[in-house]
C-alpha cells in the first residue's frame, strides 16, 4: 500500500520514542537537544511570570470556591506549563477552545478573571465575549469542542487569515467519538489546527489504563494520518517549544498537529470530589518534584535570564492579581432574572415574551412585598 | 421497632446490590461506577463486594457504553449503565433511539433488549450547565422505550428492581436533587408496578399531577393551598411510560381541575402529553382549562439564577387563581406586557 500523503510513510508521523523534554525534573538542560527550536529566553521569561500567577488565580479560585463564591472550580494546578504554554504559542487573532479547566488559561489569555468565573460562580453560562477574545466557550461536554475548533479552523484557512486554532481536552475526553471525528475531519480537510491532550493520568477517578490500551494518546494521531507528538507537560520549555513548532505547522499549511503532554493535575477532580477515593499521595509526590514552575525558575536563574528581582516582581504580580480577584467576587455579581429570555433567540418567540412578562410581573410583586 | 431512614441514593445502591446479588446476568457499568461509586456514589461499594466483572468503570464515551450494553443484552447479560449527568447521554442518543428503543420492533420480537439506562437528571442543585436538564421528553417520545422516574426512596428501590427485571430497555431518570432526601423505608421493599400512578394527596378540589423532582414541591404546595381554601390531591406518575391514564383521569374526573406541574420546559413537554390525555379523558368533568406549571423555555440557566426558572409553590399557587370558573381572559395572554 502506497502511502498518499505523507513523504516519510507513518513513520514521520509517529511521536518521539519518549515525551520531549529539555528540562530535567530539577530544571537543568537536558543531554542532546530535542528536535524543536528552543524558545527565546523572552518567551520563557514571559512564561515563567504567567505560571505564577496563574498558580496564584487557581489557589484564589480554589478558597473562593471553599467560601461559597463558586458553584464548583476544577483546578488546574499542577499543570500550569500546558495552561500557559497553550496561550503563547497561540497569535492574538488565533482561536482557542478551552475545557472547564482551562481558566488559567483563559487569565493567560487576558480575560478578565471575573469574566473567566462567572461560569463557576454561577450567574452566566459564558462571562467572556468569545469574539473579542478569539477563546469559545468553555466546555463541558467532553470532547465537542475538538470537531468545533477543526471547523473553525477550516473556516479561517477558507478566508486565507492565516489564523489557526488550539483546542484542549483530557486525556479520558480522547475516547469519546467526537474526538476522532475531529482528528478526521481536520486531517481530511487539512484544517489548521492543534489539538492539545493534557494528559493528567485521569479522568475523574479513571486512571488512563483503563482509558485506552492504544501505546499512547498521541499514538491516537497516526491513524487519522496527524503528525503527533507527546512530551513532558510539566516541562515548560518542552511546552512552548513543540506547541509552537505545532502551531507553524498548522499555519504553514501542514494540517493539523496532535499534542500529548503528561502531566498530573494535583487536586481533585473539582471540588466536589475526593481524590483520596482512587490515588495515594505518594503518587501526587512524585509529581509535585516535577513542579513546571520550579523546573523553569531554575534553568532561567542558571541561563542569568531571571534574577531575584524578577522573580520577587512576579511573586508580587500574583499576589495583586489575587487580591483584585477577592474584591472583585466579593461584589455579588449583577443578576437579571429577565435576562433569561434574552438570547435564546435572536429575536424571542412570542411564547417567550409572554413567559417574561409573567415572570416580570412576579419580580414586580415579590418586590411590592418587600 | 422503628423503621430506618433511607436516602434515595442508598435506597438505589441497595437495589443494585440485591439485583447484583439475585441474578448473576446484571452487570453495572459507566463513567467512575467502579472504584469511586460513581460522581453520586450510587454505585458505592459495588465493586468492591462483587469485583469487576460485575461492576466497572468504562472508557468516557456515552455511545460506547450504550452501544456495548445492547450488545452485552444480546448477549444475554443484563446492564445497567449509568450515564453521568442528563446532558451528558447526549452522545448515546443514537444508540438509544435508533437501537436500544427500536430491536424489539426490527426484529419483530426476536431481539430484547433487557436493560436500564440510569441518569441523574433535572436541577435544583445549584449545576452549572449541562448539568440540569430536564430530558424526559426525549425519551418518552421514543417508541419502545420505558422511562421511569422515581420521587421517593421505595419507589426508587422497588422501580430500580422492577426496571432491571423488565424485558424491554428502560430509561431510569433518578432526580438528583431527591437523592439526599430522606424517608423512613425498611429495604427491600417492592411498590406498585410500572405503570402505576399514585396519589400521594387526597383530595377533592383540584388534581396536580408531578414526577420526579416536582413530587414534593406539589406536595408541599398542597399543603400550603390548605391556607387559601383548596384541597388539593397530588398524583405522582411514577413511571411515564407506560403512562397511567386510569389514576390520573380518575383523579381529574374526581376534582374537575388540573394542573401539570414539571421542571422541564413545557413547550412539547411531558406535561403537554398529559393535559392532552386528561381533556381527552376528563373533558365533561372539567371546571377550567388544564393548565402546566413548567420551566420555561429556555436553557436551563446558571445555577445563581435557577430559583426563578424552577416550578415552586408559589407559581402552583398562582396557578389555582387561574381554576376558578371564570371567563375573563388570562392576564398572562394578554397582548404583551398584560401582566405587567
Ligand atoms: C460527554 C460527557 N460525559 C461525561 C462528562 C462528565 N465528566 C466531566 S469531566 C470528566 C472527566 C474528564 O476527564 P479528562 O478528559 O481526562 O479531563 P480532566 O478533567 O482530567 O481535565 C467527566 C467524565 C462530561 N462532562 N461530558
Ligand atoms: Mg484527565
Amino acid at each position: 500500500m502506497t502511502d498518499r500523503q505523507h513523504d516519510g510513510g507513518p513513520e514521520a508521523l509517529l511521536p518521539s520514542e519518549r515525551p520531549v523534554r529539555f528540562l530535567t525534573d530539577t530544571g537543568a538542560a537536558v543531554r542532546g537537544r530535542p528536535r524543536y527550536p528552543l524558545p527565546s529566553p523572552e518567551t520563557l521569561r514571559r512564561a515563567y511570570r504567567a505560571m505564577v500567577v496563574g498558580r496564584r488565580f487557581d489557589a484564589q479560585a480554589t478558597a473562593l470556591t471553599k467560601q461559597g463564591r463558586l458553584a464548583v472550580y476544577p483546578s488546574s494546578h499542577g499543570q500550569e506549563a500546558c495552561q500557559v504554554g497553550a496561550v503563547l504559542a497561540l497569535q492574538d487573532g488565533d482561536w482557542f477552545f478551552p475545557t472547564y479547566r482551562e481558566s488559567m488559561a483563559l487569565v493567560t489569555r487576558g480575560i478578565e478573571p471575573t469574566e473567566v468565573l462567572a461560569l463557576l460562580r454561577g450567574d452566566a453560562h459564558c462571562g467572556y465575549d468569545p469574539h473579542r477574545h478569539h477563546v469559545a466557550p468553555q466546555c463541558t461536554p467532553l470532547a465537542t469542542q475538538t470537531v468545533h475548533a477543526a471547523g473553525l479552523a477550516y473556516a479561517e484557512q477558507r478566508k486565507g487569515s492565516g489564523r489557526i486554532a488550539l483546542a484542549c481536552v483530557g486525556d479520558g475526553a480522547t475516547s469519546e467519538g467526537d474526538f476522532h471525528e475531529a482528528l478526521n475531519f481536520a486531517a481530511v480537510f487539512k484544517a489548521p489546527v492543534v489539538f492539545l491532550v493534557q494528559n493528567n493520568q485521569y479522568a475523574i477517578s479513571v486512571p488512563l489504563d483503563r482509558q485506552t490500551a492504544a501505546p499512547s494518546l498521541a499514538h491516537k494521531g497516526i491513524g487519522y494520518g496527524i503528525r503527533s507528538e507527546r512530551i513532558d507537560g510539566n516541562d515548560p520549555v518542552a511546552v512552548l517549544a513543540v506547541l509552537s513548532a505545532a502551531a507553524e505547522h498548522a499555519r504553514s499549511g501542514h494540517g493539523p498537529f496532535l499534542v500529548e503532554a503528561h502531566t498530573y493535575r494535583l487536586e481533585s477532580h473539582t471540588n466536589a470530589d475526593d481524590a483520596t477515593r482512587y490515588r495515594t499521595d505518594a503518587e501526587a509526590e512524585e509529581w509535585r518534584r516535577r513542579d513546571p514552575i520550579a523546573r523553569l525558575e531554575a534553568y532561567l536563574r542558571r541561563r542569568g535570564h531571571l534574577s531575584d528581582e524578577d522573580v520577587a516582581e512576579a511573586a508580587t504580580a500574583a499576589e495583586e492579581f489575587a487580591a483584585r480577584l477577592r474584591t472583585a467576587m466579593n461584589a455579588a455579581p449583577e443578576l437579571t432574572p429577565l435576562g433569561m429570555f434574552d438570547h435564546v433567540y435572536d429575536v424571542p418567540t412570542p411564547q417567550l415574551d409572554e413567559q417574561r412578562a409573567s415572570l416580570r410581573s412576579e419580580l414586580e410583586a415579590e418586590e411590592a412585598l418587600t | 421497632m422503628t423503621t430506618p431512614s433511607t436516602t434515595m441514593a442508598q435506597a438505589l445502591n441497595s437495589a443494585l446490590r440485591d439485583a447484583l446479588t439475585e441474578d448473576e446476568r446484571v452487570v453495572v457499568f459507566g463513567e467512575d461506577v467502579g472504584r469511586l461509586g460513581g460522581v453520586f456514589r450510587i454505585t458505592d461499594g459495588l465493586t468492591a463486594e462483587f469485583g469487576e466483572d460485575r461492576c466497572f468503570d468504562t472508557p468516557l464515551a456515552e455511545a460506547g457504553i450504550v452501544g456495548f450494553a445492547v450488545g452485552m443484552a444480546m448477549g444475554g447479560f443484563r446492564p445497567v449503565v449509568e450515564l453521568q449527568f442528563d446532558a451528558f447521554a447526549y452522545p448515546a442518543f443514537e444508540q438509544i433511539a435508533s437501537h436500544v428503543a427500536k430491536m424489539r420492533n426490527r426484529t419483530r420480537g426476536r431481539v430484547a433488549l433487557p436493560m436500564v439506562i440510569r441518569i441523574p437528571y433535572a436541577g435544583g442543585i445549584g449545576g452549572v450547565e449541562h448539568h440540569c436538564d430536564s430530558s424526559e421528553a426525549y425519551y418518552a417520545h421514543t417508541p419502545g422505550l420505558k422511562v421511569v422516574t422515581p420521587a421517593t426512596a421505595d419507589d426508587a428501590y422497588s422501580l430500580l428492581r422492577e426496571a432491571i427485571e423488565d424485558p424491554d430497555p428502560v430509561i431510569f431518570l433518578e432526580p438528583k436533587k431527591l437523592y439526599w432526601s430522606k424517608s423512613q423505608v425498611a429495604l427491600p421493599v417492592r411498590t406498585e408496578p410500572f405503570g402505576r400512578a399514585a396519589i400521594r394527596r387526597q383530595g377533592a378540589d383540584a388534581t396536580l399531577v408531578a414526577y420526579g423532582p416536582t413530587v414534593p414541591v406539589a406536595l408541599e404546595a398542597a399543603e400550603a393551598a390548605v391556607e387559601e381554601g383548596w384541597d388539593l390531591e397530588v398524583v405522582d406518575l411514577r413511571t411515564i411510560v407506560p403512562f397511567d391514564d386510569e389514576t390520573v383521569a380518575a383523579s381529574v374526573r374526581r376534582t374537575g381541575r388540573c394542573v401539570i406541574v414539571s421542571e422541564a420546559a413545557g413547550f412539547a413537554g411531558v406535561g403537554a402529553e398529559i393535559a392532552a390525555r386528561v381533556q381527552e379523558r376528563c373533558f365533561h368533568s372539567l371546571h377550567a382549562p388544564v393548565l402546566r406549571v413548567t420551566g420555561y423555555d429556555i436553557p436551563y440557566p446558571p445555577p445563581m439564577l435557577e430559583q426563578h426558572h424552577l416550578p415552586n409553590v408559589d407559581r402552583i399557587l398562582d396557578s389555582l387563581d387561574r381554576l376558578q370558573r371564570d371567563d375573563r381572559p388570562d392576564p398572562r395572554f394578554l397582548p404583551l406586557g398584560g401582566a405587567a
